[in-house]
């Protein structure tokens, strides 16, 4: 595809289509991986609402394994991912380990 | 019909906005627009616009509601001085670059330190390179006028870009004098209903704003930026020809007094015009003949049109309200660069005035034209740059 001179620009760098964040990954940003312990989740979907990108998926209200793609390793679902009898379901492990 | 009143330059463009009727406003208070804003938020209190408030803890807040607000849909104002200019910074890039509408007067005030509250240019030069479009006003009527005619130039679809209209801190802003309204239905005829580019409201056709765009396409959106700037002079021109027919006062890109048949000519932005032309008649009546040449579009700088104006003169003077350390003046800069294309060219000489709100006297007008003058007559100047009323 021939790149876009300025002439074909839309104003104001305006994305005029939705979801089209999904084409980007962001996965290779991670220096840490978060790693779904499923025998200590509770199906709570604390991990689902915060995670700010895409990276949890959800199937019929239960979440299932991470889509990397989009997790940067922010670790904010280890964090407030509740686990069961302390222990966590999620949890941060450095890559390349 | 226009009706004559006595108002501040706060209060004339507090009406005007008024009499547009925006859609929202992001209001922090700062000297010296304060006033303006609080009268502004009297008329939303009071009924008298639909407008919806946005009371925010900061100009960076300000600027930045401003631009959720004006991509969504609105039409969208607010108006800073000084420091809250300076906070704005980073988001004003952000509103030109998003091509957002959004218009603000900016009181013109000096930026510390030290500390001062007082009227000169150095926040808005020090937001010429934001990619807003800068119109400066003289006095309190050209505040008024510029602001109204803001909105048809930045909302206009060939344009799409946010403006700032200049008056000076306190010497206009605090200052009665007579002026002319419009009345409130034909300010709305001329400004028409906003018309929307791109809402992010229109949620049928999703889109976002503010993407990340690295080295495969940010240069060329920037091609795309500077390029609209080309459009901007034509359709100031054109508002210009609209807003005479309404209420019978004429604008240009800049002012010119006495310039015509001048051999020496001040360039000077602003309330300080009022000042030297005063001196200028006086100076004419002694058989000297002294113009000016008063800016009015600062952001795009009408190089050309500049040029074509001053390229018969035998010496200018170019007097800055405000100045960049280690080099000359801003205004100084873009006239130099304007003068530079052309074979002759007169002698051109740089005075910064007036900083922190010092006075700009007829005492110091007639000084820079007894030395144009003589630099007229030696066919040499003394100085390129030059403080003047300061202290030795």
């Amino acid at each position: 595809m021939k790149a876009k001179g300025w002439k074909d620009l839309p104003p104001g760098a305006v994305v005029l289509e939705g979801g089209s964040a999904a084409r980007f990954k962001t996965g290779s940003w991670r220096a840490f991986r978060p790693v779904w312990k499923e025998e200590n989740c509770i199906q709570c979907l604390f991990c689902w609402i915060y995670c700010p990108d895409m990276s949890v998926p959800v199937n019929d209200g239960k979440r299932g394994e991470f889509d990397y793609n989009y997790c940067k390793g922010c670790g904010i679902c280890a964090l407030e991912c509740p686990g069961k009898k302390g222990q966590k379901a999620i949890v941060m492990v450095e890559e390349g380990k | 019909m226009a009706k004559v009143v006595a108002v501040t330059g706060n209060e004339a463009c507090a009406n005007a906005l008024r009499q547009v009727n925006p859609d929202v406003c992001g209001i922090y208070p700062i000297t010296p627009q304060t006033d303006m804003m609080q009268r502004f938020a009297s008329y939303i209190a009071d009924g008298k616009v639909d407008t919806e408030s946005i009371l925010v803890e900061s100009e960076h807040s300000s600027m930045s509601a401003c631009i959720g607000a004006s991509a969504a849909g609105g039409r969208v104002v607010t108006a800073t001085s000084s420091q809250g200019l300076a906070l704005m910074w980073e988001m004003l890039h952000i509103a030109s670059s998003d091509r957002l509408p959004i218009i603000m007067p900016v009181v013109n005030r000096a930026l510390s330190g030290p500390l001062n509250i007082h009227g000169d240019h150095s926040d808005a030069m020090g937001a010429r390179d934001t990619g807003w479009i800068q119109i400066w006003s003289e006095n309190g009527q050209e505040a008024y006028d510029n602001t109204i005619q803001a909105f048809r130039i930045g909302e206009h679809m060939d344009i799409r870009l946010p403006v700032m209209v200049c008056l000076d801190g306190f010497i206009i802003s605090h200052s009665i004098e007579r002026m002319e309204y419009l009345e409130d239905q034909e300010v709305r005829d001329f400004v028409g209903p906003f018309k929307n580019f791109l809402p992010l409201l229109d949620i049928d056709k999703p889109k976002s704003y503010g993407p990340l765009i690295l080295t495969d396409l940010y240069h060329e959106y920037k091609r795309a930026q500077h390029e609209v700037m080309t459009k901007v002079k034509d359709v100031v021109l054109d508002v210009a020809k609209d807003f005479e027919k309404l209420s019978g006062r004429k604008y240009g890109i800049f002012e010119t007094y006495r310039l015509e048949d001048a051999d020496i000519a001040i360039v000077i932005l602003n309330s300080a015009a009022g000042t030297t032309k005063d001196v200028i008649d006086e100076f004419r009546d002694k058989g000297i003949k002294a113009g000016l040449l008063k800016p009015r579009l600062f952001r795009p700088f009408p190089f050309d049109e500049i040029a074509e104006a001053l390229k018969h003169l035998k010496a200018v003077c170019v007097m800055d309200r405000a100045d960049s350390f280690g080099s000359y003046g801003p205004l100084f800069m873009e006239v130099a660069s304007a003068l530079y294309p052309l074979e002759k060219k007169p002698l051109l000489m740089n005075k910064i005035y007036g900083l922190g709100g010092r006075d700009y006297l007829p005492s110091h007008a007639a000084q820079v034209i007894s030395e144009l003058h003589e630099s007229a007559k030696s066919d040499r100047i003394n100085t390129r740059k030059e403080y003047i009323g300061v202290r030795e």
